[in-house]
């Protein structure tokens, strides 16, 4: 469990980080908390001969709330996000998700941009953001752009940040309505065998909308835009939540491993996605 | 005089002794992070070694190219088989009487095998050495399950093949085919079959104990330091029996024993992990003399749990017959052991199968048969004890679910039927069928207690309550209740019956008074956690009337302690812990001929008394034993020597049988596959109790030790030999989240023979533990037709289960 030798940058500021991707391209990766990528490392799956450290970089460690929009910098880790009350007022789910992500120790440094730049299937913050419709917005030598999270995802570990871009932060429309973000796994640590992520509007009594997403459940998470159709018009009866889950179940592609069998992944999400509305529906 | 106003309660109070809960004294230091590790062990000049491992489970080893890895910067020497057969230590001995590769010797035979051993600077050229070095393998027909390899045409093991052809004789007999390692029987297969087959009812099943590992906190490792100039060694290591791991240094380096020092530091637990001898200490201890420089091997967790002594899979089947009422009146056992590569079972030489013998329980069950035969494959070497005596977790975990199945077949309430069948009071010393003489019992007393407290009758009621409501479709939610009651064997042992490699399996105390009226006591024993530190203090405060406090307990260095066995299957009390007692009694006996002497009375006129030997029938004549002490070194007493020490080595005359009575409560979500563990009640009976709050430690770490095996702590193979499960991500190990509130409750039964009656108890709860929590998962489903399902009851298998059932329907 010891990484191949790398070179361990820290620059002061973006403009460092750029010029030193620019300069080793594939052969750089930036860090934030760095709790995917050193792992990667240490069992020498990631070959990184240039670690560009971005804790120096700063600007990237706020959360600025408006009366429509939450900016979160890249670097704000898991432990902020439960930690700032204003937030939670805003988008309680962020919080409900952040307690689900690991332990106290990991969440004290690891952060939203890490988690949803990296690609890995199993973390939370991706679905969640798909959820809330995010955009992300990265900066690279031809300046900044933003990547709707619903577009970001290509496979495991594939996304569209382009290698000599740096992911800087998410904005999120001011959430609507009830919500809930449903997860099971195996321990306290564990990615999600099955994870859902849930907003719902409602008005007098129907579903005036809904987003609905999935994780774990396939090399990338899963907006399922069909789930949340399934249930905007309907009094979220049995039928209606019936339908989101066959919906959401022809979107999503799990595969097996340790944590079980296509078909119980299945199964379960089908729960976890039930749960997940049901709560948020009492919450709207 | 102080003393003579302090009362006769307050002097007990101050000795801190046997039964109080004094706080541990090793505590300070680790809480601290001032504890000494193997890993912390850092000499001038050290060097690091680690191993080149194979990727593959079984493959031909055609070239191993070290070049490379030669020119790494701070890579020094890199070790392969080759190198190691001029000593004649390419190969050492298992603990089980099996020959294991210390480098692979032409072929690998598991996954993670050591291939070649890179020494370096430290582990970060070690590291960059390893992955320079060019192994060519030829992939070879790999076998994971035993059954298939007892009848394949691939032999595992050339040793094993005689030069006609046939399978050769093992180190326990002979072989029924290559891959076959050894039968082992117990009890009479005739009358028990004879039994059964006439019997009124019979149950039968087949269940498969999984692979596990005991994944101490701390890997294993050590630091070899050959000093050429006086031609010592000095071996560190995470040892659990540093005097065994000396004569085994001694006889395969050709070393005399003198000449080798081992010492065990503090052990971040064993649980049988760390009993056997692993490669990784031998190449440290020739890179040593290779280098001449201290070098260290440490293994990171993947290497621990991919290599180091696995614990359990044997696959069960059983037949127990009883009448219609309930008493059974027969028992069959047979297992299948897979062993992996190597036959590396950290056992008693006699005991191929460990205690597996101990597989009638806590029944009167009048005859029964036994049968094990180890089987090689394609997996890690290992069959250690975890957290149990040698394979009694096994063999409980067996007998308490054909209990349950028994009740099935018998359509009687599972309580009620281990009632019927405990032994009596009245019959210990109990000779069991399978040869063991329980000392003593009182398993009726526990089990009313048990039940009695949890409210059995009222759970069962709301049990059925909750059958009714699933039925109506009131709730996806399943209610189990697990019972489980265990008796242990522990404390080996007699050396009559129980040696390792010839070793005889006493220990042993060496006690100094010092003038000033504090002590030492050295044991041949090595605590992993256990507190030894604490708990022996106050074996002999009672004992010797010192107070505990002044009471130093010294453990694992080879030059200084007594020789011993180490500290394994709930040994150190049962046996270290009557040395201690027993050299405690020779302090006393000496210290008595002092006082008299000093109270100018005949030996016979004085008696003991908590701190001091008093005249009888004048107690305000005495002298403390501080006083004794004192005179002990300092007073010209005719006919007596100077000095006040003792030692002794104790042979116990039998094993200790704790037992326990452990009730589970769970809630189990029929759709998801989570168990919610609502209560778990365990009663203990481990004898006397030195340290009540040790002991209840020791319970809450043993059954989160249980929980974790029985709900999804495994070490899974794929077809090809790969470890699925080599990370703490895959391999389940609770953390406070998963783990339950434990109530904790005891009866005292002493033993008979022991000189404090104590039995020992680390291991008790895990042994307990597994069955208890096993049968609430399995009890649930019983409305529903479950008669077993394997653990571990991970969410997957419990849902499947579940859908097997047609609950999902």
């Amino acid at each position: 469990m010891i990484p191949a030798a790398f070179e361990y940058h820290r620059p002061k500021d973006m403009a460092g980080v750029l010029s030193i991707l620019e300069e080793h391209g594939d052969d750089a990766r930036v860090m934030a908390g760095g709790h995917s990528l050193i792992p990667m490392m240490k069992l020498r799956m990631a070959d990184v001969p240039h670690l560009i450290d971005l804790q120096d970089v700063g600007g990237m460690s706020d959360i600025e709330i408006d009366a429509d929009t939450i900016r979160i910098g890249a670097m704000v880790t898991q432990h902020d996000i439960i930690d700032n009350e204003a937030l939670a007022q805003a988008a309680p789910i962020l919080r409900e998700a952040a307690l689900q992500i690991a332990d106290p120790q990991v969440r004290y440094m690891g952060t939203v941009g890490g988690n949803v730049a990296n690609g890995d299937p199993g973390n939370d913050m991706p679905g969640l953001m798909q959820c809330l419709d995010a955009t992300f917005t990265v900066v690279g030598p031809d300046g900044e752009r933003d990547i709707a999270a619903r577009e970001f995802y290509e496979a495991a570990y594939m996304t569209a940040r382009g290698d000599e871009e740096v992911l800087t932060a998410v904005t999120i429309p001011v959430p609507m309505g009830g919500y809930a973000y449903e997860k099971q796994k195996r321990k306290i640590g564990d990615y999600a065998t099955a994870a859902a992520a849930v907003q719902i509007v409602k008005d007098g009594g129907s579903c005036v909308s809904a987003s609905i997403a999935m994780t774990n459940l396939s090399d990338t998470p899963i907006y399922s835009e069909a789930a949340g159709d399934a249930l905007v018009g309907t009094s979220l009866d049995d039928a209606a939540i019936k339908a989101a889950v066959a919906a959401m179940l022809d979107d999503i592609d799990p595969t097996e491993d340790n944590r079980g069998p296509v078909a119980f992944k299945k199964h379960v999400a089908g729960v976890i996605l039930r749960r997940a509305i049901e709560r948020a529906w009492s919450r709207a | 005089m102080k003393d003579e106003v302090t009362s006769r309660e307050e002097r007990i109070e101050n000795l801190k002794g046997m039964g109080c809960s004094r706080k541990r004294v090793e505590d300070a230091r680790f809480t601290q992070g001032k504890g000494n590790y193997v890993d912390d062990i850092k000499l001038d000049g050290m060097l690091f070694g680690d191993f080149v491992r194979s990727p593959y489970a079984h493959a031909k080893i055609v070239n191993i190219d070290t070049s490379a890895a030669l020119e790494v910067p701070g890579v020094l020497a890199v070790l392969t088989a080759k190198d190691l057969e001029p000593l004649g230590l390419h190969w050492m001995p298992t603990l089980a009487g099996d020959r294991q590769m210390v480098l692979a010797d032409g072929k690998v035979l598991f996954q993670g095998q050591e291939v070649a051993f890179v020494v370096a600077v430290d582990r970060y050229a070690a590291a960059d050495g390893i992955e320079a070095v060019e192994v060519e393998y030829e992939e070879l027909e790999v076998l994971v399950d035993p059954f298939k390899a007892m009848k394949s045409d691939v032999v595992l093991r050339p040793d094993t093949v005689a030069e006609d052809g046939s399978p050769a004789a093992g180190a326990h007999g002979p072989r029924k085919h290559h891959n076959h390692i050894f039968t082992w029987e117990a009890g009479d297969k005739g009358p028990t079959f004879e039994t059964i087959d006439n019997a009124e009812v019979v149950a039968e099943e087949t269940m498969y104990y999984h692979r596990t590992h005991p994944c101490p906190l701390e890997t294993c490792g050590c630091v070899a330091s050959m000093d050429k100039v006086n031609g010592k060694l000095t071996l560190w290591g995470t040892f659990q029996a540093p005097h065994a791991i000396r004569t085994v240094v001694s006889l395969i380096s050709g070393i005399e024993e003198h000449n080798i020092r081992v010492i065990s530091p503090d052990i971040g637990g064993g649980f049988g992990n760390k009993v056997g001898a692993y490669p990784g200490y031998v190449c440290s201890v020739v890179a040593s003399i290779v280098t001449g420089k201290p070098v260290k091997w440490i293994e990171d967790r993947m290497d621990n749990l991919m290599t180091t002594a696995f614990a359990r899979d044997y696959h069960m089947t059983g037949r127990v017959s009883a009448t219609r009422e309930g008493k059974i009146t027969g028992l069959h056992c047979h297992v299948t052991a897979d062993h992996g590569g190597f036959d590396a079972c950290a056992d008693p030489t006699k005991f191929p199968a460990g205690f597996m013998n101990i597989c009638t329980g806590s029944y009167d069950i009048p005859t029964a048969f036994l049968q094990v035969d180890g089987v090689y494959t394609n997996k890690a070497p290992g069959g250690v004890s975890y957290r149990c005596s040698f394979r009694v977790t096994e063999a409980v975990y067996f007998i308490e679910r054909m209990i349950e199945v028994l009740a099935i077949e018998l359509n009687m309430d599972a309580a009620e039927l281990r009632r019927i069948n405990f032994i009596k009071k009245e019959q210990f010393p109990y000779k069991a069928a399978l040869g063991w003489e329980y000392d003593s019992g009182d398993y009726h007393t526990a089990w009313d207690k048990a039940l009695k407290t949890v409210d059995y009758e009222g759970l069962r009621a709301e049990q059925a309550q909750r059958v009714e409501d699933f039925k109506a479709g009131k709730t996806r939610s399943l209610m189990g209740i697990g019972l489980s009651f265990f008796t242990e064997i522990v404390g080996a042992g007699p050396v009559k019956n129980c040696d390792i490699l010839g070793l005889g399996m006493f220990d042993s105390c060496e006690i100094r008074i010092h003038p000033t009226g504090s002590a030492i006591a050295r044991l041949g024993t090595i605590s992993q956690g256990q507190g030894h530190a604490t708990t022996f203090a106050q074996i002999l405060a009672s004992e010797i009337g010192l107070p505990a406090d002044s009471i130093t307990i010294e453990e694992g260095d080879t030059d200084t302690a007594p020789y011993g066995l180490g500290t394994y299957g709930s040994r150190s009390t049962p046996v270290a812990g009557a040395a201690t007692a027993m050299a405690g009694r020779k302090i006393r006996a000496k210290a008595q001929m002092i006082a008299a002497y000093l109270l100018e009375v005949h030996d016979n006129d004085v008696e003991f008394d908590v701190d001091r030997f008093v005249v009888k029938g004048a107690p305000e004549k005495f002298k403390t034993m501080k006083e004794i002490a004192f005179a002990a070194y300092n007073q010209a007493i005719p006919g007596i020597e100077p000095g006040l020490e003792a030692v002794s080595y104790y042979d116990p005359p039998n094993m200790t049988y704790p037992f326990g009575a452990y009730i589970c409560v769970m809630d189990i979500d029929v759709d998801t596959g989570l168990p919610e563990i609502r209560r778990f009640y365990a009663l203990d009976d481990c004898g006397t109790r030195i340290n009540p709050m040790i002991i209840e430690g020791q319970v809450h770490g043993g059954l989160t030790e249980a929980l974790a095996v029985a709900l999804g702590q495994e070490i899974a193979y794929d077809d090809m030999g790969n470890v699925k499960t080599g990370t703490l991500m895959d391999f389940f190990l609770p953390t406070a989240w998963e783990v339950p509130n434990y109530e904790t409750d005891y009866t005292v039964t002493p033993s008979p023979h022991h000189p404090i009656g104590a039995k020992g108890v680390g291991e008790s709860p895990h042994v307990g533990g597994v069955p208890c929590f096993s049968n609430a998962i399995q009890d649930a489903f019983r409305p529903f037709g479950n008669r077993h399902t394997n653990m571990p009851h991970d969410h997957w298998r419990i849902w499947k289960t579940a859908n097997e059932l047609g609950l999902h329907d």
